[in-house]
């Protein structure tokens, strides 16, 4: 059966793109049949990030209104079997997408028999974003430790929980999983910045993961290849934990501490 | 009080604490602003333009949260009056509110 998962936020710039790529490419690395949709109409990005930006022809609105198949739409990753991108338009406007559209292109996904449609969604809490996380059975709230981002997520919980398609049909809800993004320990230790505890607290949904501030997530953007591809690097093997933890495997959270000397953490790791 | 607490623990920044605090209460008023009912977010600004009326005070300090218990729900009305209105309990309260509405300037 197919799940739909959206990666969502309220606020802007937390690292929704680089969570749904690496989302999208963990799962279909790991033999599940996966598509990556771009729902920010009018701000393409995820084709830069999964390194197809220049093989996109169709886009999201091309299939909404019936310009284009599914098969001329779908970008197959080359990196990854299973891995298929869906671009969102550049050129067209929000309003170009509506939930009817939105529901035939989910059903011909479904048809075509894939695991997991994951929906990276636009910022903001305005119909982009809505539209994005309506089909959602899951979703990924990605959490920056700070004020707004914070309370922005609380709001998008809302949203998920009185407007998303489960909530109005009176399906079982949206199961919530917060991702929490640009982690730095050292700050978290000074008092300056929200701990893991802080926003598991405030937030109140079980935790996916923990993503550490990472300087290769800039490298792999540069190169167009999702950070999980990258095990060397922390963010990207903070990412395979969290799709183990997605797959139903509890492992215990790393990169809150510092990182001591290196044989530590691999000793704890 | 909480401000000198907070200045007073300079050397050892806390300032993640004190964003903890602010999102707790902050979180708390829009949860039961969307988990009530629709007209919530109305009466509330109702109340806060009747007592403009007689005092100048702010947005947040008025708190109007719907606790649900058992078998009723709660209607809490929390309101911080400005320094300087002395009401007491055995105030005629609509003379007091009118005296303090003088002081400050109601447009
Ligand atoms: N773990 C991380 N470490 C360091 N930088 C990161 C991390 N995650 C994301 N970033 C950086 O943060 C910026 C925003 O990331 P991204 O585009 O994924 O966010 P977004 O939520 O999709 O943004 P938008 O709301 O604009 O769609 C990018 O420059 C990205 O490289
Ligand atoms: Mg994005």
């Amino acid at each position: 059966m197919t799940k739909t998962i959206v990666v969502t936020s309220g606020k802007g710039g937390v690292g929704k793109t680089t969570t749904s790529a690496s989302i999208a490419t963990g799962l279909a690395s790991r033999g599940f049949k996966t598509v990556v949709i771009d729902f920010d109409v009018g701000l393409r990005n995820l084709d830069l990030i999964m390194g197809c930006e220049r093989r996109v022809v169709y886009d999201l609105v091309n299939l909404v209104n019936q310009e284009a198949s599914l098969h001329q739409t779908l970008i197959k990753d080359k990196r990854v079997e299973n891995l298929y991108i869906l671009p969102a338009s550049q050129t067209r406007d929000k309003d170009a997408l509506t939930i009817e559209g939105i529901a035939r292109v989910m059903h011909k996904l479904k048809k075509s028999e894939f695991d997991y449609i994951i929906c990276d969604s636009p910022a903001g809490i305005e119909k982009g974003a809505k539209m994005a996380l309506y089909f959602a059975d899951e979703a990924i709230i990605t959490t920056n430790p700070e004020v707004s981002s914070v309370r922005d997520s609380d709001r998008i919980l809302g949203i998920l929980q009185s407007e998303s398609r489960r909530a109005k049909m009176n399906d079982d809800p949206v199961k919530e999983h917060l991702l929490i993004t640009r982690y730095n320990p050292g700050r978290v230790q000074e008092g300056q910045m929200l701990s893991v505890d802080d926003i598991v607290e405030l937030l109140a949904i079980p935790l996916l993961g923990i993503i550490p501030e990472s300087p290769t997530v800039l490298d792999s953007s540069n190169a167009g290849k999702p950070v999980i591809l990258d095990q060397t690097s922390l963010a990207g093997q903070a990412y395979s934990d969290a799709i183990d933890r997605l797959l139903g495997e509890s492992k215990p959270h790393r990169f809150m501490e510092i990182e001591k000397k290196g044989f530590l953490k691999r000793l704890f790791g | 009080m909480g401000i000198f607490s907070f200045f007073r623990s300079r050397q050892e920044p806390r300032s993640a604490s004190l964003a903890k605090e602010r999102l707790q209460v902050l979180i708390a008023h829009e949860r039961s602003d969307r988990d009530g009912p629709d007209y919530l977010p109305m009466l509330k600004q109702d109340i806060l333009d009747v007592i403009k009326k007689y005092v100048a005070i702010g947005e947040d300090q008025v708190v109007v949260q719907l606790d649900s218990q058992e078998n009723c729900d709660v209607l809490e009305l929390n309101i911080t009056l400005p320094d300087g209105t002395e009401i007491s309990p055995k105030d005629d309260p609509k003379q007091s509110a009118a005296k303090t509405a003088k002081k400050s300037r109601v447009t």
